[in-house]
């Protein structure tokens, strides 16, 4: 993205992913989500005096499964540091995370950009760190509060923080990464990945290169936006970081390197306070726990078993001929991919598996707001109303409402169809009376046909469907429309 | 009787042959009654608790008994390992009246071998000195001369095993705070191979540096203890395992052929007595045929540098945890930074406070290079020279400490004298190897001299034969402080 005054804008992002191992990454506390606060937390968590961490190593598992998705290399050796800080929701007054060894290094995601443009971003790391605890509070701030509580059963929740290179150029290409990144995880289960509970988190870092710039990036004044949580407020953050600075810019200010936050409510960028921003974390090497070593057994292991990520089925489903919309859409999520696998392996044509799925099943799940894989119809269920509506037993419009009716009890295809009496009639003179009656009851439509205005043909034909409840195959009712036109206008 | 003049081993035999562990505490307690007022070595006595563990240890059958190898021994804990429901306070104001709700692994090893706890002992604030004297709680007395420190941190067990409160006692040895009031107190002291007993439930001073480790009258009474307490532990991640094979004490070996080092640098650093003892001690040992020669570590002059900026780093970062938000003493505030500023301004003594302020500054963004980063350069150093000289001797050989105990306020003012006591103590810790301190001789003025012994990693057993055919051959028969101090016995 170039601004009118020529400068562009460089975006590089840090995320924090919560994973879903079923305990804590350094104590054996339940990772469940929703119990009353401070229950599922013990000495190490709470940093009790002398309590010591504990590495989980499934973690490290899911950490290197991550890494490989994004083509990092996964380090056999990384280390743990210790980063310092006071703030009532970290027990021990400092967290656990990797500084200055993480255990993956330098991947890269493809992000499809519109107009088939891809844009390569570079994953410069990925490491593990603690989450903290929550907090809540009386009043404006944690600084003014009158009181405050601490809940500690998110404190020690394993993370992976991903970050990026500065490889961003809009804030809606940062809106494209984060919905790829997710997508990819989303293939992984390393995350239950819900924003809402905050399982996904985002820094997200914004300068403004002037024209002609021709300086290293590290040298452009670099705003961190913290701790936003979803990706429609990363958007709104960047943007609104975009015009701030494009402000100061014009005023002939200089952007200051520093620490906001985003405030949802006005939907702009605030400076942190001082005490918050001008943090020296005082990093220094976990002492409490060794080198973290990671049998290289696990990385291939864990390699082998990457499952196929979007961008190949992207590919795939394009090769077989879907729309590059509709094979994103498809690919975006497991569940999606799973289904249309599901419906093209009963046999289902292509082209129908693609209109059915996003169209009116999609439709149905919207409105029920569940996934493909929570369908009351299943692949093969759908399947099999395709095949009726391919071998001609059911109009689009019956099919439609069939699928309605299968959706609702559960019921096969076969069975709604058999118990409502909807088979298409395509039974010529059966329709040729109807079509006749309709010619004769609508003179003005006929005449119009004739008189050139071709679309009085599927009003006529919207007549004939009426007439026999929409059992009527639209393609005979269209041909013998056609032929008693063309016939009696030759008489 | 009190239970210091019996080994550990007689003690666990009486018990395992029907003798009332009951009895042992209430002999102990009584004890305890005597000299406590003049010595304070303990911070918070369990008696009930103590008595109510032996009454439980009487009720099992012969069978049961004989299956625990510390059955009834009397112990004292400093009191910075956390014992379940009893008060920890590690000798801060900061955590009065704190009630841990778990055990550290080394005390719940002691305890499911049948020892008892009887006490919690006195230290220095987080184990941060070498006196005990700056323990909130007020000091410690040396029980040879009460006029004295018994050396610190760990100053309340060595005073307790001294006094005879108690049979063993467990402190820790962060950069000589076993060892040094071991020598003090004129007690057995040891630091064990980093890692090798684990350091859940020790409240972290430095824990790159860290080790829990046995005070006794008797270097048997300490292997023992030890072997009970060693051990990879799940819940400490840097914590190993030792060779495998049985006890770690063998003493019927003979020194014949052992190859010992003799640290030049540090004999020379020693005042008179400290030299004298020294030198008495490569005399025994030549005595039991073994050789004898002398060794540099030529980094070890870097040792209280590298000490002072490593443990003083972790400390900052490690007593973060203590903000008055979960547990402990809370200080007032309008707001949150001013219940922080109460909380630690209060909280903390003089000492903690100088080390978080060092150890931060060291930390600090553009100085970590100079100090944090270079003091572990010297340590690697300092390990490079110690794998040297084990490639020619099996044991070093050093004192303890550069002197006898000092007199009560007289280092108070000037840390910088104060630290100078861990001069020949610190290399150990900093580089992760085991090390003994054990009683020499008493001087002229009464009171006790030591020499430490330094193996290779996880060679507490060479340490333990070593020192057990030294203890055999010292020059007076050993019988511990007779001065005010030990009370009537
Ligand atoms: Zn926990």
């Amino acid at each position: 993205m170039i601004l009118d005054n020529g400068a562009e804008v460089i975006i590089g992002l840090e995320v924090h992913v919560e994973l879903a191992t079923r305990t804590k990454l350094f104590c054996a506390c339940p990772s469940a989500f929703g119990a009353p606060p401070n229950t599922a937390v013990c000495p190490v968590c709470l940093g009790l005096p002398g309590a010591l961490p504990q590495l989980n190593r499934e973690v490290v598992r899911l950490a290197a499964r991550a890494g490989l998705a994004l083509g990092c290399t996964v380090r056999t050796r990384s280390r743990f540091d210790r980063k310092n800080y006071f703030y009532p929701d970290l027990p021990k007054g400092y967290q656990i995370t990797q500084y200055e060894h993480p255990i993956c290094e330098w991947g890269a995601l493809d992000v499809p950009l519109a107009d088939e443009r891809v844009r390569h971003v570079q994953i410069r790391r990925i490491h593990i760190e603690e989450e903290a605890g929550k907090l809540m509070h009386e009043g404006d701030s944690l600084w003014q509060a009158r009181g405050s509580l601490v809940d500690l059963n998110r404190a020690g929740l394993p993370l992976i923080e991903i970050v990026t290179e500065p490889d961003l150029r809009s804030p809606d290409e940062a809106r494209l990464f984060l919905r790829e990144l997710v997508s990819t995880l989303s293939y992984l289960d390393v995350s239950d990945l819900r924003m809402e509970e905050g399982s996904i988190r985002c820094d997200a870092n914004l300068s403004l290169k002037p024209p002609g710039f021709t300086g290293v990036l590290e040298e452009l004044a670099r705003v961190e936006v913290k701790n936003v949580n979803s990706i429609r407020n990363v958007v709104a953050a960047l943007e609104s970081e975009v015009r701030r600075q494009r402000a100061v810019l014009d005023a002939g200010g200089r952007v200051v390197r520093e620490t906001r936050g985003f405030d949802e409510v006005t939907g702009s960028t605030l400076p942190q306070r001082s005490k918050e921003a001008a943090n020296d974390y005082r990093y220094f090497p976990e002492p409490d726990l060794p080198w973290l070593s990671v049998d290289p057994a696990v990385i291939e292991e864990e390699r082998e078993r990457l499952p196929q990520l979007p961008g190949a089925r992207r590919r795939q489903l394009r090769e077989r001929g879907l729309a590059p919309k509709d094979a994103a859409v498809i690919a975006a999520e497991p569940a999606a991919a799973r289904y249309f696998a599901g419906l093209t392996d009963q046999g289902a044509d292509t082209r129908l598996a693609v209109t059915w799925m996003l169209g009116d099943l999609a439709r149905l799940l919207n409105e029920t707001r569940r996934g493909y894989d929570e369908s009351p119809v299943g692949p093969a269920a759908l399947a099999e109303l395709l095949a009726l509506i391919a071998g001609g037993t059911l109009s689009g419009r019956m099919a439609k409402e069939v699928l309605d009716k299968m959706f609702e009890t559960g019921q096969s295809a076969a069975i709604v169809v058999a118990e409502a009496g909807l088979t298409q009639i395509s039974d010529q003179d059966i329709l040729a009376e109807a079509v006749g009656r309709v010619l004769a009851a609508h003179a003005a439509a006929v005449a119009d046909y004739r008189a050139g205005k071709a679309q009085a043909l599927g009003f006529l034909v919207g007549q004939v469907m009426k007439a026999t409840r929409g059992q009527a195959s639209p393609d005979v009712v269209n041909r013998l429309l056609r032929e008693r036109l063309a016939a009696d206008a030759a008489v | 009787m009190t239970p210091g003049d019996e080994s550990v081993a007689e003690s666990a035999r009486a018990v395992h042959q029907g003798a009332s562990a009951v009895r042992r505490v209430e002999a102990a307690l009584a004890h305890l009654a005597e000299t406590e007022p003049r010595l304070h070595a303990y911070l918070h006595v369990r008696a009930d608790g103590a008595l109510a563990d032996a009454a439980e240890l009487d009720r099992l059958g012969p069978e049961a008994r004989a299956a625990l190898p510390l059955a009834g021994v009397v112990v004292a804990v400093k009191d910075n390992l956390v014992l379940k429901d009893t008060p920890t306070t590690a000798g801060s104001k900061i955590l009065e009246g704190y009630r841990p709700p778990y055990t550290a692994t080394a005390v719940a090893r002691l305890q499911a071998a049948g020892a008892l706890v009887i006490g919690k002992t006195n230290l220095d604030e987080f184990a941060m000195g070498s006196s005990t004297e700056h323990s909130a709680y007020g000091p410690t007395k040396n029980p040879w001369d009460v006029t004295r420190v018994p050396g610190g941190s760990s100053g309340g067990s060595a005073a307790a095993v001294a006094a005879g409160t108690a049979l063993v006692a467990l402190g820790s040895d962060t950069g000589g705070s076993v060892r040094q009031p071991a020598a003090f107190c004129g007690v057995v002291g040891l630091k064990p191979t980093y890692g090798r007993v684990s350091r859940y439930g020790l409240l972290a001073f430095a824990s790159s540096l860290d080790q829990v480790g046995p005070l006794g009258r008797r270097v048997a009474d300490v292997a023992q203890v030890f072997q009970v307490m060693a051990g990879r532990d799940p819940h400490d991640a840097t914590s190993v395992e030792g060779p495998p094979g049985g006890p770690v004490l063998d003493a019927t070996g003979s020194l014949r052929g052992l190859r010992v080092g003799v640290v030049g640098s540090q004999r020379d650093q020693a005042g008179p007595e400290a030299r004298t003892a020294l030198d008495e001690a490569v005399v025994a040992l030549s005595d039991q045929g073994a050789v004898v020669s002398e060794v540099d570590l030529p980094h070890s002059r870097y040792g209280i540098a590298a000490y002072y900026l490593v443990a003083p780093a972790e400390a900052s970062s490690n007593l973060a945890r203590y903000d008055g938000v979960r547990y402990g003493v809370r200080g007032e505030g309008q707001d949150l930074a001013e219940v922080y500023l109460h909380t630690r301004g209060e909280g903390f003594g003089t000492e903690v406070k100088r080390r978080i302020l060092l150890g931060t500054f060291a930390l600090a963004e553009g100085y970590y290079d100079a100090y944090y980063l270079k003091a572990l350069k010297t340590r690697t150093l300092l390990a490079q020279d110690y794998r040297a000289a084990f490639r020619s001797v099996d044991v070093l050989l050093t004192p303890t400490v550069p002197e006898t105990a000092f007199r009560l306020g007289e280092k108070l003012e000037d840390p910088w004298a104060m630290y100078q006591s861990d001069v020949m103590t610190v290399g150990a810790n900093l580089t992760g190897l085991p090390a003994l301190s054990l009683p020499w001789s008493v001087t002229a003025g009464g009171l006790p001299t030591a020499i430490q012994l330094t193996a290779p990693w996880l060679e507490e057993a060479r340490l333990f034969s070593t020192a057990a055919a030294l203890e055999a051959s010292r020059a007076q028969p050993w019988t511990g402080p007779a001065g005010e101090g030990r009370g009537a016995s």
